[in-house]
């Protein structure tokens, strides 16, 4: 137990972002979790950033098969996944009685679920965690409803942090066409209840504008690799595919303990 | 928004909180305030812990199925908190009115950090409530409590009693454990944050009469909206 006791007091004196902005992947971003240490566990968390219908699950799907043939154990997580927050989230939002903080609160309460229960004990076992979003798009989504930004991080100070945070990019015109040839706008991924008007479209446009420049805001804290997600989706897979295979090959490298070769094939 | 647990409000209305562990008698006492301050003429609402609609599904199947964490607890408790705060605590401030609260963020303060979560971490939660005008903590031993709750033929809850934290099997020894946590960090929040201690051993009508000499004394402030008769 002292050993536990030793993790934690070091991880409290290195806190991740705040006074000097140093983050330190795979440890808490602020207080954490105090009954639940994570120092060396062997996983990663890999997350995948973006505005609605920028091609994430995408991506997602093809790395993580991309990840399983080299023989990486993967873990999926992603928003509202938890079992214990998506029927509240989703009545939440069919009734119309959110308020910002509320909205923000429930997100966080799916994220907590969900690294407890999925992202840690997946770490633990050495699995790769693919997350499709983090905790930056509910940061992006509750700055531009105007929630105290400080507030916002020091809720989340019991995230972990990701390993790896690509973020991918878009603009606004190849947003909105790819939306309105998939499937049209949606109340709340036009930020209506921010009530600029009745125009859907006016407000769509708006709304992720101001989403954009609140997830550019958050690149540089955060460390995202900002990818340019207008290009096909195969160019775009080859470059993350590129740049987690790079890192990998680090981490693993770097590892106390080495593992075989021949356990990485099956 | 960070400050205003610490920062006096300014709506016209009177915000009273009771805080005590569970069978401290704090529900009672709250029930009889508000019956003197509506018989005076004074309009009141009261608010309860964890009653918000919206959460309340979320919360209790956390709780059949045993699967909350300390931080999603936390994390369920405070989104309940603000939406309670939005509908059911500014406006009647805003119209005037007296507000009760019965539990407020000193309930999590106590009952998260019992549970293990930082203790920083949650007080910067509910940074964006409005501080109470007065706050009443009912003190009460443990034996105190526990004989008031097994009188009541209450089966102790199992997060009420913290069997989630696997201290005991046994209810009420696990109820003796994890509610003499939340008995210490109710100590360190009177001097932290100012809360009035009532005896809550004594007998109702003395608790209650001390109640009414402490809300007297902010009803003599600022004029709060009387009702004609």
């Amino acid at each position: 137990m002292t050993e536990q006791k030793d993790a934690k007091e070091a991880k409290e004196q290195t806190p991740a972002f705040g006074a000097n902005g140093h983050i330190q992947p795979g440890r808490y971003y602020g207080h954490g979790l105090p009954y639940a240490p994570i120092d060396h566990y062997p996983g990663k968390i890999i997350a995948v950033e973006g505005t609605d219908g920028v091609g994430r699950s995408t991506q997602i799907r093809l790395l993580r098969e991309w990840l399983e043939v080299q023989g990486y154990g993967v873990v999926e997580t992603g928003w509202t996944r938890s079992a214990l927050m998506q029927p509240t989230i989703e009545l939440a939002k069919s009734s119309n009685t959110l308020n910002k903080l509320t909205f923000v609160l429930l997100y966080a309460t799916d994220f907590a679920d969900r690294l407890e229960k999925e992202i840690i004990p997946a770490l633990k076992a050495g699995f790769v965690v693919l997350s499709d979003r983090y905790i930056f798009s509910a940061l992006a989504r509750a700055g531009v409803r105007g929630v105290d930004r400080a507030w916002l991080r020091s809720l989340y100070g019991f995230a972990i942090a990701p390993h790896l945070v690509f973020y991918l990019k878009i603009d606004v015109d190849t947003l909105i066409r790819r939306v309105l040839s998939a499937r049209g706008m949606d109340f709340w991924e036009s930020g209506m209840d921010l009530k600029g008007g009745d125009d859907i479209y006016d407000s769509f446009r708006s709304y992720q504008n101001k989403l954009l420049r609140e997830y550019s805001s958050m690149a540089d804290e955060f460390g995202f690799r900002v990818l340019d997600a207008r290009r096909p989706i195969d160019v775009l897979q080859d470059e993350l595919r590129r740049q987690v295979q790079a890192f990998l090959v680090n981490a693993d490298g770097s590892q106390a303990q080495e593992s075989e070769p021949a356990e990485k094939h099956p | 928004m960070l400050n205003n647990l610490s920062t006096p409000h300014e709506y016209p209305g009177k915000l009273f909180v009771v805080e005590g562990i569970d069978g401290s008698g704090k529900t009672t006492q709250l029930a009889l305030l508000a019956k003197w301050l509506s018989a005076a003429g004074l309009r009141v609402f009261v608010t309860e812990w964890n009653s918000s609609a919206l959460v309340k599904a979320a919360t209790k199947m956390g709780k059949k199925k045993n699967s909350l964490t300390p931080t999603t607890f936390s994390l369920l408790h405070a989104t309940d908190f603000a939406d309670r705060l939005l509908y059911n605590i500014v406006p009647p401030l805003k119209a005037g009115m007296i507000v009760l609260a019965d539990r407020y963020a000193y309930t999590a303060f106590a009952r998260d950090v019992a549970r293990g979560v930082d203790r920083a971490w949650v007080r910067d939660l509910y940074s964006f409530a409005v501080r109470p005008d007065l706050a009443l903590y009912f003190r009460v031993p443990i034996d105190v409590s526990l004989d008031r709750l097994m009188a009541r033929r209450v089966k102790l809850k199992f997060y009420e009693a913290g069997l989630d934290m696997g201290w005991s099997m046994n209810a009420q020894e696990s109820f003796r454990i994890f509610q003499g946590k939340v008995l210490d960090e109710y100590d360190r929040l009177v001097e932290e944050f100012g809360l009035s201690v009532v005896d809550a051993s004594l007998a109702i009508t003395d608790q209650q009469q001390m109640v009414r000499n402490l809300v007297s004394r902010q009803l003599e402030k600022p004029a709060l909206e009387v009702v004609n008769q």
